[in-house]
């Protein structure tokens, strides 16, 4: 099975358009400069200085005007939640991956804690009909590692794999047991496919709520303490080593977890990590509101440890973004901070929120950013975005000087449980293509109050997202 | 005294020094009522207050009713047994449903931090916390410091020492930011299992020893929940005596103890001292009364204009 066959969409016509003018920025492909770019029948033909390209004059190809805009690879996410099969009214495989175009991904990765779990064939390959009827943009699955992510008893691991699971997960808990653990990287020998681990140990996170610290004591919250994460991150690299196994770390928190990423990595294992935008960018401090946007798990923590984030994303110790999307519905979040349920949407703020907190603030720049927003397709052997001819047009015009209020036009995911809800973000979408198709265009709003974020997208031509 | 009031009283952060003595001023006038034979003010004729409770409460609940009911304002009280709290209705449907009746003001208490301030989303009343989880209990450390000002007139650079299970105790910490807020010097103190990490931050010191108990001018001691015992934040109730009781052996005569109640008695306090002058447990849960309804009149009726209530 090769790696492009791993990920699954609704089979859609390729794209023809003449994007003109954008500032191309593709760090892998060592371009940063204003560009047009050709998409015939959904690839890349041709990428020429400004004005580079001829057309014969009947040609009928959508011409969108994007001077002053940026082209960047369409972004990949390794870690979402689509909520399918079992809990359809938070998210749907369509809401889910229409969210994601309009955050300008190109492709994600769905979790498996769904209910059913993702833990047999028959579950896995009715996910794969359903993303082949209504994925906007492409889907890989993680299957789980335990049954039912029970924590006892292994999965089909290798019938998932050769079924289409990109790889391994017990996501939204960890594999609690070294020695479950260990049997599952024993058996990665024999099928392939990344394993993904959600590290907390639960006698040490136990009934917390939040971060451990000033305002958890603050606030009379119980505290998730950052070595909840950190020792369980250490355990798991050793296990890695020994078994020389390819382990990847999800959503990263705090200090020491990426002090332990770093340690595990110089001493050679293959192990990789992520990072969320609101990990990135929001501490505990916000918490104090006792807003249940604020609930996640793992939690927000302290400026030290977003600090330690952005340090580590940089550095590239942690290896890519992701957004963690993690819907609920309203119901279930209108309740006290305590009794809410942990996880906030992202699929569509990702890229505004890290532009204007992290490259608008000077922390990290642009291209770093782009860099790390789609490097997750190669860590889960994903084929990786690139602005090149010969490619498949998987890329996304964003508008950086477009200010926005969060929310203020609702959400194309099915539920509104964002962390940064009322924020003003800078960055917006305006076309998303994934795998060669039309897969997001910001609509057109006649007298909107901000006539440069809609203007140069044409709406006359192509087919209608 | 010109600062406006907050709408609610959500938390002990919701008044400033001078809102706080506010309140603490008419509490004084309230008490003065309370003294007379008709103990009834019409201030409040013809309003409803809602006492919504989930959690089990006797003071608190009792005194709330009290002081409505002195300030001539008509009382529902909802306890969540036998409610449609106890057939699954949510929080935000009950506040919405009780606000159909316009209530003045609602009183809730709650096992979860932040309730009352996700009511104060839901509904036009005024809404006072009556206990939120263990995150404040903000009418409880008013009446501990109307207490303590009554008897030194000031707290300021009075030394309080708050005593026992901090992590667990939201009337530790409304009591931290109000006696600090009011000038005294606070340190907590008990098993470093149940003092949070960082406490400090809140404005106080934290010690696991009484070792320097003596400095105190009041020490604050905290009800010791069974259950605690269970979840290994202290191994036995007799290992936490030893170290952590308040008794006439550890204190010296001017010292004087607050305790929140209901005490165990033997364990967080020795019975000679619960029943000795020292302890100030009564005059608190009298001073509960006039403080609420002082609370209550603040916030409903407030204006300096209509301060002769008497």
């Amino acid at each position: 099975m090769d790696q492009t066959t791993r990920l699954f969409r609704c089979a859609r016509p390729g794209a023809d358009v003449l994007i003109r003018g954008a500032h191309v920025l593709d760090p892998r492909a060592d371009l940063d400069e204003p560009h047009d770019v050709l998409v015939r029948d959904g690839h890349i033909a041709e990428l020429a200085g400004v004005g580079g390209i001829d057309l014969p004059a009947d040609d009928r190809l959508e011409v969108v005007d994007a001077e002053g805009r940026h082209l960047f690879p369409g972004f990949v996410d390794p870690h979402v939640h689509l909520r399918t099969p079992g809990q359809e009214y938070k998210e749907s495989i369509d809401t889910g991956t229409a969210a994601a175009a309009a955050g300008g991904y190109c492709a994600v990765v769905a979790m498996p804690n769904t209910d059913p779990t993702v833990d047999s064939g028959a579950v896995l390959g009715s996910l794969i009909e359903l993303a082949r009827r209504e994925a906007r943009v492409p889907v890989g699955f993680l299957a789980s590692v335990t049954r039912g992510l029970r924590g006892d008893e292994l999965t089909e691991m290798a019938e998932l794999r050769d079924l289409g699971a990109i790889g391994f997960t017990d996501d939204g808990k960890p594999v609690v047991s070294a020695g479950m653990l260990r049997k599952a990287l024993q058996y990665q020998r024999l099928c392939g496919g990344i394993i993904a681990l959600h590290e907390e140990d639960p006698e040490l996170s136990h009934d917390g709520v939040m971060h451990e610290g000033a305002v958890s004591a603050r606030l009379g919250l119980a505290g998730i303490p950052s070595l909840s994460e950190s020792t369980m991150i250490a355990r798991d690299s050793a296990l890695a080593i020994y078994e020389d196994a390819r382990v990847h770390f999800q959503h990263l928190s705090a200090v020491e977890s990426v002090a332990a990423l770093q340690a595990a990595k110089e001493a050679g294992a293959r192990v990789s990590g992520e990072a969320s935008p609101h990990h990135l960018t929001l501490t505990d401090d916000v918490v104090r509101t006792l807003d249940s946007r604020f609930k996640m798990n793992p939690p927000l923590r302290s400026e030290h440890d977003r600090r330690a984030l952005v340090d580590g994303l940089r550095s590239g110790t942690i290896d890519c973004v992701a957004t963690d999307h993690a819907p609920h519905a309203v119901h279930e979040k209108e309740v006290p901070f305590e009794q809410a349920p942990m996880g906030v949407t992202g699929l569509e703020t990702a890229f505004p929120s890290l532009y204007t907190e992290l490259v608008m603030s000077g922390e990290l720049d642009l291209a770093t950013i782009i860099e790390r927003m789609s490097a997750g397709a190669a860590l889960y052997e994903l084929p990786t975005p690139r602005i090149a001819v010969g490619e498949a047009a998987n890329l996304c015009l964003i508008d950086l000087e477009a200010r926005f209020e969060v929310g203020e036009d609702g959400y194309v995911s099915r539920s509104a449980n964002c962390a940064f809800h009322g924020r003003t973000l800078y960055g917006r979408v305006l076309l998303t293509l994934a795998a060669g198709a039309v897969a997001y265009r910001r609509p057109v709003l006649i007298g909107g109050d901000d006539p440069r974020a809609e203007a140069g997208v044409g709406a006359d031509a192509g087919e209608a997202s | 005294m010109t600062n406006r009031m907050p709408r609610h009283l959500i938390s002990i952060d919701d008044l400033d020094r001078s809102g706080i003595e506010r309140v603490l001023d008419r509490a004084e006038s309230f008490a003065e009522v309370s003294g007379r034979e008709i103990k009834k003010v019409p201030a409040l004729r013809g309003r409803a207050i809602v006492n919504l409770f989930y959690e089990a409460s006797t003071r608190t609940s009792s005194s709330f009713e009290l002081a409505a009911k002195r300030l001539s304002a008509d009382v529902v009280n909802i306890r969540s047994a036998g409610s449609s709290v106890d057939k699954g209705e949510s929080l935000k449907d009950t506040v919405q449903t009780l606000s159909a009746y316009d209530p003045a003001a609602i009183v809730i208490r709650s096992p979860y931090a932040g309730a009352a301030q996700l009511v104060a989303g839901w509904t036009e009343a005024a809404v006072i916390n009556a206990g939120d989880g263990k995150h404040e209990h903000p009418t409880q450390a008013l009446l501990d410091v109307f207490t303590l000002r009554r008897r030194f007139g000031s707290l300021d650079r009075l030394n309080i020492w708050i005593v026992g299970d901090v992590s667990h105790s939201r009337v530790a910490r409304s009591d931290i930011l109000a006696f600090t807020r009011m000038g005294a010097d606070v340190t907590v103190c008990g098993p470093p299992t149940l003092i949070p990490r960082e406490i400090e931050a809140l404005g106080c010191r934290a010690t696991p020893t009484l070792e320097r108990i003596g400095e105190a001018d009041v020490i604050y001691v905290l009800r010791m929940q069974h259950e605690r015992m269970h979840q290994s934040f202290v191994p036995t109730l007799r290992e936490y005596a030893a170290r952590y009781q308040i008794n006439q052996q550890r204190l010296r005569p001017e010292q004087l103890v607050m305790h929140p109640g209901p005490v165990n008695r033997g364990v967080e306090l020795s019975a000679a001292t619960i029943d000795s002058p020292q302890a100030l447990i009564g005059d608190q849960v009298k001073a509960g009364v006039a403080v609420r309804m002082a609370v209550l009149y603040e916030l409903l009726v407030g204006s300096p204009v209509l301060a002769a209530v008497a």
